[in-house]
């Protein structure tokens, strides 16, 4: 099978994996492991003086060795967005960026016209952007324009595990860019969404809390990764056709005559 | 009066602070970050770290510190 590639990058993996709310610092390490994942996601936030979480947990993502997609998580505005972008390349020493500008407090659904303006600032700036944004098609076309040689629509609301809330503009933009990577990010509830996706022709799937707030993180991150790797292999072998009506499996030519 | 033993009244990751520095690097320092890997932005835009020793500081600003931290 063909490796998943982001800006000339290659990855075995099609799993990119969160690394928040999990009960502790080694299950995270342990669920990454499981899981295959080898990009996963990190934040900025404000460091105390004195606990400094920041550097204990930055060891820890070190050592786990894979690569680094920081985000501009809970940011509302396209400034506020690339002033995180720096901040984000200065201290992960990577280009990239998961682009979030968030547009609504209760859906987290991003604003796409922010989106677009803080996508083309920082591709003008060297970054090479991962734009979390919907199944518009308009929308992806702007990104597209402004740099971006990745998407990532949304499933559904971040963090509300619902799955894949329009498989129709999914389906859609799939066909609409065949050349673009593409990535489900958010929404993700269960290893069935994540390879439903998969077999839709997505190229990756971006989570978090499904398998940080699953009962066993652990086992769920080695879930997600066969389900990922089962839709990948179902798109790849091209699914049949569905049909309104039955169509016996079994020949009907040759059946004895009972009756 | 030497700027160093003024102390700027600052705004530290929203909290108030007195701190005896002239610049955002002698900032750092005198907060006790200066071994930790921080980034920085002063009144919302981003100061890289080359530039902090040049940046200087006045009286009310706004400096953010952050670290790496877990992210969806």
């Amino acid at each position: 099978m063909s490796p998943l590639t982001f800006y000339g990058r290659s990855f075995a993996s099609r799993l990119l994996l969160g690394t928040s709310q999990y009960p502790s610092p080694a299950i995270l390490s342990e669920a990454v492991r499981a899981s295959g994942a080898e990009i996963v996601t990190v934040s900025l936030r404000r460091e105390g003086a004195r606990v400094r979480e920041g550097q204990d947990f930055w060891r820890l993502i070190r050592d786990l060795g894979g690569a680094v997609l920081p985000n501009t998580a809970g940011c509302h505005s396209a400034k506020e967005a690339v002033t995180t972008a720096q901040m984000a390349r200065e201290i992960f020493d990577t280009p990239w960026i998961k682009l979030e500008v968030i547009g609504e407090a209760d859906t987290l659904q991003p604003d796409v016209f922010g989106l677009v303006e803080a996508a083309r600032i920082l591709t003008n700036e060297g970054f090479e952007v991962f734009p979390y944004t919907t199944e518009d098609l308009v929308v992806a076309e702007r990104l597209l324009e402004a740099g971006c040689k990745v998407l990532m629509p949304w499933g559904a609301p971040i963090g509300s595990g619902q799955g894949l809330n329009n498989p129709f503009g999914l389906r859609a933009m799939r066909a609409h860019f065949p050349d673009v990577p593409l990535v489900v990010d958010a929404g993700i509830g269960l290893p069935s969404h994540a390879c439903a996706a998969m077999e839709l022709g997505y190229d990756a799937i971006l989570l978090n809390t499904a398998v940080a707030k699953a009962g066993d993180p652990v086992g769920m991150a080695r879930a997600f990764a066969r389900g990922i790797e089962a839709g990948r292999e179902a798109f790849l072998s091209q699914p049949m056709p569905p049909r309104d009506m039955a169509a016996p499996s079994t020949p009907v030519l040759g059946k004895a005559q009972l009756v | 009066m030497d700027a160093l033993s003024a102390p700027l009244r600052i705004l530290v990751n929203g909290e108030p602070q007195d701190v005896a520095a002239a610049n955002l690097a002698e900032a750092l320092a005198a907060l006790d970050y200066a071994d930790a890997v921080v980034a920085t932005a002063l009144n919302g835009a981003f100061v890289p770290k080359r530039k902090r020793a040049e940046t200087p500081l006045s009286e009310g600003d706004r400096i953010e510190i952050v670290a790496p931290r877990q992210g969806g």
